[in-house]
């Protein structure tokens, strides 16, 4: 039973705001957008306390980031669910990567608990956090400051209906990262996207060249560049689990090998007097492609940071040269 | 199909006298590298890890250690060039990450 005092403080508490679980064409076009790096780091939710459904005092609280594009895929999840929304300011990033930088960690979530009077407005102690917010929140440091006891969730919030209606337990199904096709192919233009300040770069340089070289370059040898780029941006990602070796590096640089010796015999550069171009973007573009793929290691879901370096001293000290001594030779055989 | 990285790099190591059999290192490990075994945790899979720090961030009895960060070449190279620890770049220029 409640006193009429309690009664009457819990009146004056402001009602949230409450949110939809449809997305509308105007979410899908947003998400859509940030895919793609427009408006990325602008795509964002008020942190505070949000109702879905019509939640009382007993109803969960899901605790999450303020990040658009988490918030939306997480909402629409939750139809017919009467729950409490608890969203931290992550500086609108994702979950994981918010609690890899500590945003999304046990100082904000122990100041949104207080912030939004959270206690106020549900009776019980528990808070439901993404799994993959554990690397950033310790659950007996919030149990310590705020009372709240923390239960990881699952991993995507398309289990997350599963996982309340099973009493707040989640399968090992529900606990694993994955990563398949799909996964990688929705981050492959923001591999693309940001290389577009290099390959214009290198396109100026090359139109500059032009005007001086004997051989000047033509929409071949943009072929050869550009195949090399998709292979390092999009193909390799795709292709992650069945290019041959563990580095990313290295099935960046088969694959980019693969695709340039074949434009380069469509070209006949494989034969004088075209040998030294030939060489020169069998050592360049390959070399190329492999960095690209080695940058996609922060997008993925299972490289380890000692990993990582361990790839980089190795592949680094072939990448950089092999790029250096191709572009000599393609820069010889254009101007003599 | 499963992504296996490289090998023998993890630097994640577990204190079994420290352990108190809570669990909760299985239940946050986002690549299942731990089981539960008589309420004792072990390494079981120890090449799957990527050094996220979940397990040691959540460990109430301090048996679990990582040098935890992220695994994202872009980011390495940017603290070589700033000198400060590697995290993700996460902005409109900062590669790929995240």
């Amino acid at each position: 039973m409640k006193t009429n005092a309690q009664i009457t403080a819990q009146r004056r508490l402001p009602a949230p705001p409450t949110v939809s679980t449809r997305l509308t064409l105007r979410d899908r076009l947003g998400a859509w957008r940030v895919r793609w790096g427009i408006g990325r780091m602008r795509y964002t939710v008020e942190p505070g306390l949000y109702a879905v459904g019509t939640p009382n005092d007993a109803s969960p609280v899901l605790v999450s980031a303020n990040y658009k594009l988490t918030f939306d895929s997480l909402r629409r999840e939750l139809s017919g669910v009467d729950c409490w929304l608890l969203i931290l300011d992550t500086k609108g990033i994702n979950v994981w990567c918010a609690a890899g930088k500590g945003t999304f960690g046990t100082r904000e979530l122990v100041a949104r608990i207080e912030k939004t009077r959270l206690a106020r407005y549900v009776s019980h102690k528990t808070l439901i956090l993404p799994q993959l917010g554990a690397s950033g929140v310790s659950a007996h440091e919030i149990k310590k400051q705020t009372g709240f006891t923390v239960t990881y969730g699952p991993v995507r919030a398309e289990d997350i209906k599963a996982f309340l209606a099973a009493g707040s337990k989640a399968n090992p199904k529900m606990r694993a990262v994955r990563f398949n096709l799909w996964d990688r192919l929705v981050l492959t233009p923001m591999e693309l996207v940001p290389t577009t300040k290099v390959s214009l770069m290198v396109f100026g340089a090359l139109f500059l060249l032009n005007l001086f070289a004997k051989r000047p370059f033509g929409l071949y040898d943009f072929l050869a560049y550009a195949v090399a780029v998709l292979i390092g941006t999009v193909l390799a990602p795709l292709l992650l689990p069945i290019l041959p070796g563990k580095s990313f590096a290295f099935k960046g640089w088969f694959i980019g090998a693969l695709g340039t010796a074949g434009i380069a015999w469509a070209c006949g550069w494989f034969a004088p007097p075209d040998l030294l171009l030939g060489i020169g973007y069998m050592l360049a573009l390959p070399a190329h492609a492999a960095y690209l793929a080695m940058n996609f290691t922060g997008s993925s879901t299972y490289t380890s940071p000692s990993g990582v370096l361990k790839e980089m001293k190795i592949a680094l000290p072939f990448i950089l040269p092999a790029l250096a001594a191709g572009i000599i030779l393609i820069l010889i055989k254009a101007f003599i | 199909m499963k992504h296996r990285y490289l090998k023998n790099v993890s630097t994640l190591t577990l204190q079994a006298e420290k352990c108190i059999g809570c669990g909760l290192c299985a239940e946050v490990c986002p690549h299942n590298v731990f089981t539960l075994n008589e309420r004792k945790a072990r390494i079981a899979d120890k090449d799957a890890c990527m050094e996220c720090g979940a397990c040691a961030l959540n460990c109430p009895s301090q048996a679990l250690g990582v040098h935890a960060g992220v695994g994202c070449a872009a980011a390495i190279i940017q603290s070589w060039f700033t000198g400060k620890e590697p995290t993700c770049g996460c902005s409109d220029d900062g590669g790929g990450c995240c």
